[in-house]
C-alpha cells in the first residue's frame, strides 16, 4: 500500500484576496492549519517509517453486559503497525482481525459521510476513520462516546439521539407547489448558500456527546437536531407561516434557549458544521419573531 | 413473529423509495436493515442524478446515451422506464426538500457527465447521496413507516418446489443487532431487496464496508438466477491509499488527467481523443491502468487529477466535498496541487435478475437498486446513472409489491424459452462444498404455508447461529481478505484466462476453509463478529459467481476486457451471463438482450468517445 503525499507546493494564496464572509475567513484559516498539520504528518511519518516496526499503542475501553470478565469495564491494549496515513479505524480494524475479533465498534463507509463510527479519542469526540493516528499522542485512548448508555465496547445507545432528530420534524413541509409536475420550486442560490452547512450532518452524535447542557438536561433537543430545524426554518421553500411554526418548536423550554453557547458542538462537528452559530441565529428569530410593535 | 405487507430489506436509496411507493399504495411496510437508514451507503455517492429535465434533452437522448454507455448489455425496455421516470422522480425528490445545486434563476443545476450527450445530471454539491438519502429518510419519518434499524437479514423464507418458478417468498429472517434475537418477517405481500452493492468482494473499493451483497448472496441460493455478474466497474478516480471515491463531477467540471510527464494522456496517448477526460468511466480506468503499466504511472501505481485551474470559487461552490475528502484520506490540498487517483470497484452492474417492474422470478421477491439487475447498465454504467435508478425502481417495486396493477413485463424472468445452455468447462470445482451446512445454502422448506415457511428459516437461522457461537475454528477475517486479495489481484480491470482460473481454485480453497469458520465472541450483544461471519459466506458465493461469468465470457465488452479476446463479439454475445445456484451446484446459461424498446430499437454501433 503507498500512500504517498505530493510534495507540498508553496504556501496557498488566499492571503491575496480579502476573505469574502466568515465562511470563507474559516474556510481560509482550516486550510491554513491543515497544511499545517500535513507538514507535521509528513515529519512524523517519515520518523516512524524510519524506525523498524514501529508500532502504535492503542488503549481501548471494554465492556459487554453479557460475559463474564467483560461486564466490568475495562482497558484493553492492543500494538497495532503503523503504515503510513493509518486512521484510528483502521487500527482498531486491525486489532480486531489479528488479535481479538470480539473486538467491536460501529462502522461502514470509512469516509466520513455515515456518521457510524464517532468515538472519543484522546479526549476528544471525533470520526475514527478521518482521524490520522500520526496526529495524535500516545498512547491511542479510545472510548465509547461520552453522555451515552454503552451498550458494548466503542458501541453506544443512539435511541435518544434518533428521537431527539426526530422531535423537530425533520421533514420539508409546504403547501405550495408549482403548477407543473415536472416544475421545481425555484430557490435562490443564495437561500441554498445558507442553508448548506446545516444540510451536511450525517447525524454522528459527536455533537450532542460534547455537549454540558445536554448532559444535564435529557430532554435537551440538542445541537444536532435544532441544526436540522435550522435547516428547514431557513429554506425559503417553506414560506414564512411554516417558519413560524418551525420557531414554535425550537422555542419550547428545553430548545434554543438552553445553549449556553459554549461552542463545544462547534468544535466536534466532523463536517465543519457552525452548529452554535446556528444556535443563536434561531434565538435572534425567536426573539424577533416575539416582539411586536403595535 | 412480524408481520408487514411489504418487508423492505435495506434502507438506502432504493430500499426508502420502496417502502415509500409501497406505503403510498396503502401497504403496511416495515424496512429491516442492518445499518440505521441514514448510515447507508447512498449517502456516499457525490456526482448526480440523470434527468432530462430541459427543453433541449430529451428522456429518449438519455436512452440512447445509456444503450451505447452500456455498450448494448442493457434491456432497452428497463433502459426506456429509467429515462422517461427520471425527471419525475428528480422533481419529486426537489418537492421534498432535497437541496439540489441551483442556477441563477434558481432552476435546479445539471452538469456534464461521461458519456452524456447533454449535460443532464442534477446534483447537491458533490454530496449528491448524502442529500437524497437524507430527504428519503425524512419522508419515512413523516410517514411513520416501521424500520427496524441494525437488524440483520440472515435469510429469505421460501418454499421448496423443485422449479424455482414455482416457488414463493413469504418472509425472511433477522436478528437484532443489539439483543442477538432472532424473529421471522411475514410480508403477506412481499419482500423486497435492497441490500446494495458487493464492493468488500475486492479490496480496493468505494464501496462501504458494509456492501458485502447480503441481498444477492441470499436470492441467488434461494434459486434466483444472478445476471451478469462479470460486470463489476472500477470508477477511475479513487483515492491510492483508502478507494474513497472521487466524483466524476471534478472531470465534469473540467478537470484533467496527467501522467508523470505531464502529458494530458487521454489525448496525448489517444485513449479517447473527442471526449478525454469525459469518455466512460471504462475507458479512462483501462487509460490510467495502461499508463501505469507502461511506466508512465507516478509512484508506478496512480495519475494525477487536476483541479486547481478551476478556481477557488467554483471548486468551492460545487465540489467542496472533494478538498475535504483530499485533505482528510490523502493529505492532498486540491486547490494548490493535484490529487492522487487510480482505478478502484465501485459499481456491481449485474446482480439478481429482475424484470422492469423488480420482480425476480420467486413469486413475492423482488429486489431493486444495485442489488438487482433489471438490467439498465448492461455491460458498463453511465455515472450519474445510478441514484435514478434508486428512485425509479424503487418506486416500480414498491408499487408493485403493494399489488398496482402495472402491465405485462417485457423484460423476462427465469428460464423462459429462450435460455440457451451453455458448454463451458471451468475444471475447478465451483458451489457448494461437502460437509458445509446445508441450511445456509438452502433456500427452501417443505412446508407450503406461510407461517411454517417462516418459521422453518428461523429454526434453521438460529440452528446456524447456535453452530458458529459454540464451536472452536478459523475466524472469518483471513478468509474474507484471502477473497478479496485473489480478486483484486486476478478479476480486475485487466483480464486473464490463467489468472482467472487461478481465483477460481483460490475461491475453492477459501471455500473449503469457510467450512471450519467459527465465531469466537460468545456475546449475544452486537456480535459484530458474527455478522462478518455470516457476510463472508456471502461474499465467497459473489466471488465466484462473478469470476466465472468473467471466465466464460469471451470476448470485451464494456467494462469487461479480456486479453485474449480483444473484440466485442455481437453475432456471439449480444445475450446476458446468468448464474443459477441449484442447491449448491452452480450453472450456467445465457438470455438474449433485448434491444426492441418502445421508442426505437438500439442497434450495437461501435463504441468510441
Amino acid at each position: 500500500m503507498s500512500t504517498q503525499i505530493p510534495k507540498q507546493t508553496e504556501e496557498s494564496t488566499e492571503t491575496e484576496t480579502e476573505p469574502a464572509s466568515k465562511g470563507d475567513e474559516r474556510r481560509a484559516e482550516k486550510r491554513r492549519r491543515a497544511a499545517e498539520r500535513r507538514e507535521q504528518r509528513q515529519e512524523e511519518e517519515a520518523e516512524k517509517a524510519a524506525a523498524d516496526e514501529s508500532t502504535v499503542e492503542l488503549k481501548v475501553f471494554r465492556y459487554d453486559p453479557q460475559v463474564e470478565g467483560k461486564q466490568e469495564p475495562r482497558f484493553d491494549t492492543f500494538h497495532v503497525p503503523f503504515t503510513k496515513g493509518m486512521t484510528v479505524l483502521d487500527a482498531l480494524m486491525y486489532a480486531r482481525d489479528t488479535y481479538d475479533s470480539s473486538l467491536t465498534f460501529r462502522h461502514s463507509c470509512r469516509q466520513a459521510v455515515c456518521g457510524s463510527d464517532a468515538m472519543f479519542v484522546n479526549g476528544g469526540q471525533k470520526l475514527a476513520c478521518k482521524t490520522q493516528i500520526s496526529d495524535l499522542d500516545e498512547p491511542v485512548r479510545v472510548e465509547p462516546l461520552p453522555h451515552a448508555e454503552v451498550t458494548k465496547d466503542l458501541v453506544v445507545d443512539m435511541e435518544h439521539f434518533y428521537d431527539q432528530m426526530e422531535a423537530v420534524e425533520p421533514y420539508f413541509q409546504t403547501n405550495e407547489y408549482p403548477d407543473g409536475e415536472l416544475e421545481e420550486q425555484r430557490q435562490d442560490r443564495e437561500n441554498r448558500e445558507k442553508i448548506k452547512m446545516s444540510t451536511r450532518c450525517i447525524w454522528c452524535g459527536a455533537c450532542m456527546s460534547s455537549c454540558n447542557i445536554a448532559a444535564g438536561d435529557n430532554e435537551y433537543l440538542g445541537p444536532a437536531a435544532i441544526n436540522k430545524a435550522y435547516r428547514f426554518a431557513m429554506d425559503e421553500r417553506e414560506g414564512e407561516e411554516m417558519k413560524q411554526k418551525r420557531l414554535e418548536i425550537i422555542e419550547q423550554e428545553h430548545g434554543v434557549w438552553r445553549c449556553q453557547t459554549q461552542f463545544s458542538c462547534t468544535e466536534v462537528c466532523p463536517k465543519d458544521i457552525p452548529l452554535t452559530e446556528h444556535i443563536q441565529e434561531l434565538k435572534r428569530e425567536a426573539v424577533k419573531n416575539n416582539l411586536k410593535f403595535w | 413473529m412480524h408481520e408487514h405487507d411489504v418487508v423492505v430489506v435495506g434502507a438506502g436509496g432504493a430500499g426508502l423509495r420502496a417502502a415509500i411507493a409501497a406505503q403510498e399504495a396503502g401497504a403496511d411496510v416495515a424496512m429491516v436493515s442492518k445499518l440505521h437508514p441514514v448510515r447507508s451507503h447512498t449517502g456516499a455517492a457525490e456526482g448526480g442524478i440523470n434527468a432530462a429535465l430541459r427543453d433541449a434533452d430529451s428522456w429518449q437522448d438519455h436512452a440512447y446515451d445509456t444503450m451505447k454507455g452500456s455498450d448494448y448489455l442493457g434491456d432497452a425496455p428497463a433502459v426506456e422506464a429509467l429515462c422517461q421516470e427520471s425527471p419525475e422522480e428528480v422533481i419529486r425528490l426537489e418537492h421534498w426538500g432535497m437541496p439540489f445545486s441551483r442556477e441563477d434563476d434558481g432552476r435546479v443545476s445539471q452538469r456534464p457527465f461521461g458519456g452524456l450527450s447533454f449535460p443532464r445530471t442534477t446534483y447537491a454539491g458533490a454530496e449528491t447521496g448524502h442529500q437524497m438519502l437524507h430527504t428519503m429518510y425524512e419522508q419515512v419519518v413523516k410517514r411513520g413507516i416501521t424500520v427496524y434499524d441494525e437488524w440483520h437479514v440472515m435469510d429469505l423464507a421460501v418454499t421448496d418446489e423443485d422449479d424455482p418458478a414455482e416457488r414463493t417468498c413469504h418472509g425472511v429472517v433477522a436478528y437484532d443487532i443489539q439483543s442477538g434475537e432472532i424473529s421471522g418477517f411475514r410480508a403477506k405481500d412481499g419482500v423486497i431487496l435492497a441490500t446494495g452493492g458487493m464492493g468488500q468482494v475486492f479490496d480496493h473499493t468505494t464501496n462501504a464496508v458494509a456492501n458485502t451483497g447480503d441481498g444477492v448472496a441470499m436470492a441467488y441460493r434461494a434459486g434466483v438466477p444472478m445476471e451478469d455478474m462479470e460486470f463489476i466497474q472500477f470508477h477511475p478516480t479513487t483515492l491510492p491509499s483508502t478507494g474513497v471515491l472521487i466524483s466524476e463531477g471534478v472531470r465534469g467540471e473540467g478537470g484533467i488527467l496527467y501522467n508523470e510527464d505531464g502529458e494530458r494522456f487521454m489525448f496525448e496517448h489517444g485513449y479517447a481523443n473527442n471526449d478525454g477526460e469525459l469518455a466512460s468511466r471504462d475507458v479512462v480506468s483501462r487509460a490510467e491502468l495502461t499508463e501505469v503499466n507502461e511506466g508512465r504511472g507516478i509512484e508506478d501505481e496512480y495519475v494525477h487529477l487536476d483541479m486547481r485551474h478551476l478556481g477557488e470559487e467554483r471548486i468551492l461552490d460545487r465540489l467542496e466535498n472533494i478538498l475535504h475528502l483530499a485533505e482528510d484520506f490523502e493529505g492532498a490540498d486540491g486547490l494548490t496541487e493535484p490529487m492522487p487517483v487510480k482505478p478502484g470497484q465501485h459499481y456491481a452492474m449485474g446482480g439478481i435478475e429482475t424484470n422492469e417492474f423488480g420482480e425476480t422470478v420467486i413469486d413475492g421477491l423482488y429486489a431493486a437498486g444495485e442489488c438487482a439487475c433489471a438490467s439498465v447498465h448492461g455491460a458498463n454504467r453511465l455515472g450519474g446513472n445510478a441514484l435514478p435508478e434508486l428512485i425509479v425502481f424503487g418506486k416500480r417495486a414498491g408499487r408493485h409489491a403493494a399489488g398496482e396493477e402495472m402491465g405485462e413485463a417485457e423484460v423476462t424472468t427465469g428460464r423462459s424459452s429462450d435460455w440457451e445452455p451453455a458448454d463451458y468447462e471451468f475444471g475447478v470445482e465451483v458451489g457448494e462444498t461437502d460437509g458445509s451446512d446445508p441450511a445456509a445454502a438452502d433456500g427452501g422448506a417443505v412446508a407450503t404455508d406461510a407461517e411454517s415457511v417462516v418459521g422453518g428459516a428461523v429454526d434453521r437461522a438460529q440452528e446456524r447461529v447456535d453452530e458458529l457461537l459454540s464451536r472452536k475454528g478459523r475466524n472469518h477475517a483471513e478468509i474474507r481478505s484471502a477473497v478479496q486479495e485473489t480478486m483484486t489481484a486476478n478479476v480486475n480491470v485487466f483480464r486473464e484466462e490463467g489468472r482467472l482460473e487461478e481465483t477460481l481454485a483460490d475461491l475453492r480453497e477459501a471455500r473449503e476453509a469457510y467450512k471450519d469458520v467459527a465465531v469466537s465472541d460468545p456475546s449475544r450483544t452486537f456480535n459484530t463478529d458474527l455478522i462478518h461471519t455470516i457476510e463472508t459466506r456471502n461474499i465467497l458465493d459473489i466471488a465466484e459467481a462473478l469470476t466465472m461469468g468473467a471466465l466464460a465470457r469471451e470476448e470485451f465488452r464494456g467494462a469487461h476486457w479480456r486479453k485474449e479476446h480483444q473484440e466485442r463479439k455481437d453475432e456471439e454475445w449480444l445475450k446476458h451471463t446468468l448464474i443459477s445456484w441449484n442447491d449448491g451446484e452452480p450453472e450456467l446459461w445465457y438470455k438474449p438482450v433485448v434491444l426492441e424498446g418502445e421508442n426505437k430499437t438500439y442497434e450495437p454501433k461501435s463504441r468510441s468517445y
